[in-house]
């Protein structure tokens, strides 16, 4: 007994599995997309470098609610040295005013739900 | 020293990309960021395609099935339908058990010698247990990981990964099988240094995969959690390489580069090593057939004619005694 | 029995610590008790087998052909080729150790060789130096091992330290079998002539008079006829036990100890009181006189050399079907290789028992059913008249052999059979029962006086099983459905549980079986006065 058959069939379905992403963006067609971001017209410098605030602004967003919440701190300083209140909604928003084009596009694309806007609410948004 | 040289070499794959992306150029992070994970998903594909029909060009020519329950006989006799099949579908259920469960390790016992001598066998699931921790949150993991490669994230990975995150804890959330993949190949490797009889039959290759195992997840650990990278540059590269249109953005950092070219080094060493046991089980005659030999004729393709005793060679060298004994004769 | 043995309390006492030396050294030191004579020139050359030579074990020189090397690779690259088992079993391992204390020969001798995964790795790590791409560039470090004469010789006394009995397969997460492993293994070393005189005089016996001890027609119907004369002094009755009888409906055929061995033969009584009871048209045949089959232990050729009479003889004497008796590997190759050999059977019937009228489907292709399976039937047809009580003399437990149950799952027929034929049946604990029994540890042609030692070993699992129910409910009988196990317990429970007899299946039949028109029974199968039936004699 060979079984040639069921083994082929067998292999066919592991191909089919292990390459699912493959045709999955074949058939959603958005392979190449790439989140574009809306940047902030006028201010050209966030309160970190760039290179950090994309793997690391989490942690700069729950260092900042720690010390507000739990310290009673308000400002911190920014790269340039500058105070900048510890503020989501009146920092981050303050520049970045469209949270849909700029937030949700990463996170909706890397499949993330910060439970930021469990509390915080962009005034924009609530108008 | 088996355990060491295993180790030594898990190290240089980790330190390889350490020093080189690290202090390389562009072409550097190309090598290990596309050329290296094009091989490593090429040799896994092919190399798994190619052992499995290597296997399958020998036929099995008998149906060596160990029955681990009642067969089917009598029609009043209870038969064990999983443990003892005798249909496709009793086959099925009992490979899905072998394959989801690890049934047959769940029946693994201990057996001690008392003075006596007296013996005593005591069950003893925490290998069992530990495999299946390993291997399950190795797949939830590894589906996990679709996110970086599917745009839109599928649904699934949405829901599988909700759940693995289920306790809401720390940032970014903690996912359960992390923890439970390190604690059980961490108790599958101590397992093996410290039990003197599997210490014994351990070779290099058995340190070795769990060294290289271990040095993914943690590496994958590190990349999440401490020495944390620009996962959008990931998934962009995810994505590239799958619709074969490969860029490497300059964002991601060089932890993340260890951790893929551990994967593409695992993927790599994959089908020629036990690590094919995933295929293998499949494909073990002891539990992929129905145990019906009686009912119905097993082929064996080789089945060659042998040179047997006739009756008539038999009858000619003890006709005499037979005739004398009063026995039936063919030629008098 | 063998010269020297230690006492059971020190046999007892073994050491599981690994020892300093790597597995990787093949030295191994034949011990007397602990290994097997090879075969005598006479029985290889009569089976036509190559390199038939005189040697032993002990011999410093084996006297290996010239190429003994390539035919060795040659021989493991052909197998790989024919058995996708061999070639799955060698390549997906991942030593996890499950196998280790399954074996009872490791759990009686502590020599981590006997661990079913180090048994496999004897030929593993050749097969890697040899046949895969790792093993050939890295050699030792990828668990290669380049192939000595040191390793035949460690090959030879491993792959003769394993019963074929296929318990560690029941635990391995892959159903790594090690039979398979030790099948293979013996039949490399058979094509340099290394074959062991227990198997392969019997076979050369098997081959020429159609049983294992060589049985001549004229000695076969003298023990059939001395039983019948035993069964009528017991019984009151004169059965008939039809002979090479043409035209007969059932062809029945059992492992020559039964009408040969002690305590066998008290089963073959019961037979012949069962198959006369109910008047089944049967016969028996001096060819195939022979239910085993030592051929399977020694290659599939050999098995079907040897099997090759069971249809031959069912053909020429034109029977509808065929019945088999107590015997475990005999049933191992009747269910699992039989018919893929020598089949199809296509002149026979679906057997059909004519007392009940059912149809043995289970069995419609090979045409062959267990006489458990007969039995059990009748049984629940209710077609016997049992007295149970003239088997209360017997505490009685039972021993699943390791073929029937793992080769076959014949679990429940034998234990629906005692439990209709004695009031006193005591299951041993549950991990050396059904699919986890131990072997008796004798079994795969390793039963030999010259075995002795590692057969105590072996067998230890088991024997502290039985005194197991023995402390806890006076067992005395060990009950069994194989001609090995009759022929090997006896002398395993001497050593290591005495004050156990052990007994066929069909002997507590045969005890418990009112039969039409026999006398009042004072004794039982063996002769012995019946509970209450003693003589008393007064002074």
């Amino acid at each position: 007994m060979r079984d040639k058959g069921r083994i082929i069939i067998g292999l066919v379905i592991f191909l089919i599995l292990i390459t699912f992403p493959v045709w999955y963006n074949v058939a959603r067609g958005k392979a190449g997309y790439v989140p574009q971001l809306e940047k902030p017209a006028t201010v050209k410098q966030c309160v970190r470098d760039t290179s950090f605030m994309k793997a690391h602004h989490m942690d700069l967003l729950d260092e900042w609610r720690d010390r507000v919440v739990r310290k009673g701190e308000v400002m911190d300083i920014d790269m340039a040295g500058k105070p900048v209140e510890m503020s989501l909604t009146r920092t981050c928003l303050g520049c970045h005013h469209n949270r849909e084009a700029f937030c949700n596009r990463c996170h909706s694309y890397m499949d993330v739900s910060p439970y930021c806007w469990d509390c915080h609410v962009d005034p924009k948004e609530t108008k | 020293m088996k355990l060491f040289i295993s180790l030594l070499a898990v190290l240089v794959l980790i330190i390889l990309p350490l020093i080189l992306v690290a202090n390389g150029g562009d072409s550097i992070r190309y090598l290990f960021g596309v050329i290296v994970p094009y091989v490593g998903i090429a040799v896994f594909l092919f190399g798994i395609i190619y052992r499995v029909l290597h296997w399958a060009r020998s036929p099995v020519p008998f149906r060596i099935v160990t029955t681990c329950g009642q067969q089917r006989s009598l029609p009043w006799i209870k038969s064990s339908k999983l443990e003892n099949p005798h249909t496709i579908w009793g086959v099925l259920g009992r490979m899905l058990l072998e394959v989801l469960c690890f049934r047959s390790l769940f029946r693994n016992t201990k057996v001690e010698l008392h003075e006596g001598p007296k013996l005593a066998y005591g069950a003893d699931k925490w290998l069992w247990a530990a495999g299946l921790a390993f291997h399950w949150s190795l797949l939830i993991i590894f589906l996990r990981h679709f996110k970086y490669f599917a745009e839109p994230v599928p649904y699934f990975v949405t829901v599988i990964q909700n759940l693995d995150g289920f306790f809401q804890v720390g940032l970014p959330i903690l996912y359960i099988t992390d923890i439970i993949v390190v604690v059980a190949l961490t108790y599958i490797f101590l397992r093996r240094v410290f039990v003197p009889q599997v210490r014994y039959i351990s070779l290099p290759a058995d340190y070795f995969a769990l060294f290289l195992l271990l040095g993914i997840t943690i590496s994958g650990i590190v990349v999440r959690y401490f020495f944390k990278t620009d996962i959008v540059g990931v998934k962009e590269l995810g994505t590239g390489l799958l619709s074969f249109h490969p860029v490497v953005p300059a964002s991601i950092g060089v932890s993340f580069f260890i951790h893929l070219f551990l994967v593409s080094c695992l993927l790599m060493y994959f089908p020629f090593s036990k690590l094919m046991h995933m295929g293998g089980v499949f494909l073990s005659p002891t539990r992929n057939l129905v145990n019906n030999s009686r009912a119905k004729r097993h082929i064996n393709p080789w089945n060659y004619p042998v040179k047997v005793h006739t009756y008539e060679e038999y009858e000619d060298e003890f006709r005499e005694v037979m005739r004398a004994a009063g026995l039936p004769l063919e030629k008098e | 029995m063998a010269e020297k043995i230690l006492p059971p309390e020190e046999l007892g006492r073994v050491d599981y610590s690994p020892p300093k030396k790597s597995w990787m050294d093949p030295k191994v030191e034949f011990r007397k008790g602990t290994f097997n004579y090879g075969a005598v020139p006479s029985s290889t050359s009569y089976l036509d087998l190559p390199f038939s030579r005189k040697w032993q074990p002990t011999d410093d020189d084996w006297q290996l052909p010239d190429n003994w090397k390539e035919i060795i690779l040659n021989g493991l690259k052909d197998r790989l080729k024919k058995y996708r088992s061999l070639k799955v079993f060698m390549d997906i391992c991942v030593r996890c150790g499950a196998c280790a204390d399954k074996c009872h020969f490791y759990i009686g001798s502590g020599d981590p060789k006997n661990m079913p995964v180090l048994r496999a790795e004897l030929l593993r790590s050749v097969y890697r130096n040899d046949f895969t791409t790792a093993g050939k560039l890295l050699g030792k470090l990828a668990g290669g091992r380049k192939l000595t004469k040191e390793i035949i010789k460690e090959w030879f006394y491993y792959f003769y330290q394993c019963t074929e009995c296929r318990r560690c397969s029941v635990f391995c997460p892959y159903g790594i079998d090690t039979a398979e492993i030790t099948m293979m293994g013996r039949e490399l070393l058979n094509l340099l002539g290394l074959d062991i005189d227990w198997i392969t005089t019997p076979a050369a016996n098997c081959f020429r008079t159609g049983n294992h001890l060589g049985i001549q027609p004229h000695g076969f119907k003298d023990s059939v006829e001395f039983a019948v004369d035993d069964l009528e002094e017991i019984t009151g009755i004169r059965v008939e036990a039809p002979i090479n009888k043409k035209g007969a409906e059932v062809l029945f055929i059992v492992p020559s100890a039964d009408y040969f061995g002690d305590p066998h033969y008290f089963g073959f009584l019961g037979y012949l009181a069962l198959l006369h009871e109910i008047g089944l048209d049967y016969t028996f045949s001096t060819f195939a006189s022979e239910g085993g089959n030592f051929g399977l232990f020694h290659s599939a050729e050999m098995m079907k050399r040897l099997n090759a009479k069971m249809y031959m003889e069912a053909k020429r004497l034109g029977v509808k079907w065929i019945l088999g008796g107590e015997c475990g590997h005999m049933w191992r190759v009747i269910h699992q290789y039989m018919d893929t050999v020598n089949g199809p059977a296509d002149f026979l019937e679906v057997p059909v028992s004519p007392i009940t009228g059912t149809r043995f489907e289970h069995a419609a292709s090979t045409k062959m059913i267990h006489i458990a399976e007969f039995t059990a039937d009748l049984i629940k047809h209710g077609k016997l008249n049992l007295d149970k009580s003239r088997n209360d003399q017997w505490r009685v437990t039972f021993h699943d052999s390791c073929n029937p149950a793992r080769a076959m799952g014949l679990l429940e027929e034998p234990r629906f059979i005692l439990n209709s034929v004695c009031n006193h049946f005591y299951e041993m604990p549950e991990n050396t029962i059904r699919e986890q029994t131990f072997c008796c540890g004798s079994g795969a042609g390793l039963g030999t006086d010259e075995n002795f030692e590692m057969r105590m070993r072996g067998g230890l699992p088991r024997a502290n099983a039985v005194k197991y129910v023995q402390e806890q409910h006076d067992v005395n009988m060990l009950c069994c459905i194989c001609a090995i196990d009759k022929a090997t317990l006896p002398p395993l429970m001497d050593y290591w549980v005495p004050g156990i007899q052990v007994g066929a299946l069909h002997e507590l039949v045969g005890n418990a079986l009112v039969m039409k028109g026999e006398k009042e029974r004072v004794t039982d199968m063996r002769s012995n006065p019946l509970p209450g039936k003693e003589v008393t004699v007064d002074a």
